[in-house]
C-alpha cells in the first residue's frame, strides 16, 4: 500500500456557545442553553433543513459541525465519496437517558419513537449521511477521551486504500447540555495552511 | 369538531417539532404525508401514540394509518367516532 501524506484541510469547533471555523470565530451567543444555541446557529447560518429540528442534541451537534465544513464540498453537483469517523465519551446516553425516564412510569407507558430512534450515537452519522448524499464508509466510536492517534491513523488508512477520497473526522461530546465537537476534514490534496498540524495540535489549540 | 381540527394541529405542530409552521400554515384537507406537511415513517409512529395517548384509540391494524392520517380533516373524524377519552 503506497502511503500518501494526508492533509488536514478545514476544522470546526463548537464548544461554549461559539463556532471556530479554521481559527476563526464565526458565530457566538451569549451564555445559553445548547436548545437555544444551536436554534440560533441554525437560523444565523440559514440552513433551510427542517428535519434538523426533530435531531437529538447530539445529532445537532454533528450537524452543525458538518454542515459548515461539508456544505462547500457537497454542494457540487458530483457525487462525493466523503468517510465519516467520529467519536465520543457519552455514546447517547443524554438521549438513553431521555428516553428511559419516558417509559419508566408503566401506568403511563407511552415510549416515543422520536426520541427512541436517537437512542445510538451512530444515528448522527445517518443524519449527516442523508444531508449531504453521502453512500460512503462511517463509523462511531466511543472513547473515554478523543484519541487523536486512532482517529489520525484510521482516517489515514480509509484514504491511503481508496476507501475515500475526504474524511470528516472527529470528537462530538454531548450529555447533560455540557458539549463540545471538533471536526475537521482530512485529504491527500496538499494545503500549506496546515502543513504542521495534527488532528491533536489542532484539537488542543 | 373545529375544536378538535385545532388540537390536532397544536398536537403535531409540538410532538413532531414543526419549528417553522404555525397553525394557520395548515390547512383541515392538506395531506399529512408527502408533498403537504412532509410527515416520515417515524412521525407516523408518533401519530399513532398519540391516538392511543391522548384518545384511548388502539390502531391495531397500522395499514388503517394510511386513510386515517392523510389530513386534520380525516384524523379529527376517526377520533371522533372511536375515542375512549
Amino acid at each position: 500500500m503506497t502511503q500518501n501524506k494526508t492533509n488536514i484541510q478545514s476544522y470546526i469547533k463548537i464548544e461554549n456557545n461559539e463556532i471556530v471555523l479554521n481559527g476563526t470565530s464565526v458565530f457566538k451567543t451569549e451564555p445559553t442553553d445548547f436548545a437555544d444555541f444551536s436554534k440560533q446557529t441554525y437560523r444565523n447560518f440559514e440552513m433551510q433543513y427542517p428535519k434538523f429540528f426533530k435531531m437529538d442534541a447530539l445529532s445537532k451537534l454533528a450537524f452543525l459541525g458538518s454542515e459548515l465544513l461539508l456544505s462547500p464540498i457537497t454542494s457540487k453537483e458530483e457525487e462525493n465519496n466523503i468517510a465519516l469517523v467520529l467519536a465520543n465519551k457519552s455514546s447517547s446516553l443524554d438521549t438513553d437517558v431521555k428516553y428511559q425516564e419516558s417509559i419508566s412510569d408503566k401506568e403511563n407507558y407511552f415510549p416515543s419513537p422520536a426520541v427512541f430512534v436517537y437512542t445510538l450515537p451512530n444515528i448522527c452519522l445517518g443524519e449527516i449521511s442523508i444531508r449531504h448524499q453521502l453512500k460512503s464508509e462511517n463509523s462511531f466510536f466511543i472513547f473515554d477521551a478523543f484519541n487523536t492517534e486512532f482517529m489520525s491513523n484510521y482516517s489515514n488508512i480509509l484514504l491511503n486504500t481508496n476507501k475515500a477520497d475526504v474524511v470528516l473526522c472527529g470528537w462530538v461530546e454531548y450529555f447533560n447540555d455540557n458539549y463540545k465537537a471538533f471536526l475537521c476534514t482530512i485529504s491527500t490534496e496538499e494545503n500549506a495552511k496546515y502543513t504542521n498540524e495534527t488532528i491533536n495540535t489542532l484539537y488542543n489549540k | 369538531m373545529e375544536a378538535l381540527k385545532e388540537e390536532l394541529k397544536n398536537k403535531i405542530i409540538t410532538t413532531l417539532n414543526l419549528e417553522d409552521i404555525a397553525v394557520e400554515d395548515i390547512a383541515d384537507n392538506d395531506p399529512l404525508f408527502g408533498d403537504g406537511l412532509g410527515l416520515d415513517s417515524i412521525d407516523a409512529l408518533e401519530l399513532i401514540v398519540i391516538l392511543d395517548k391522548d384518545y384511548g384509540i388502539k390502531l391495531v391494524d397500522p395499514k388503517e394509518g394510511k386513510s386515517i392520517f392523510q389530513s386534520i380533516e380525516t384524523m379529527a373524524a376517526y377520533i371522533s367516532a372511536n375515542r375512549t377519552k
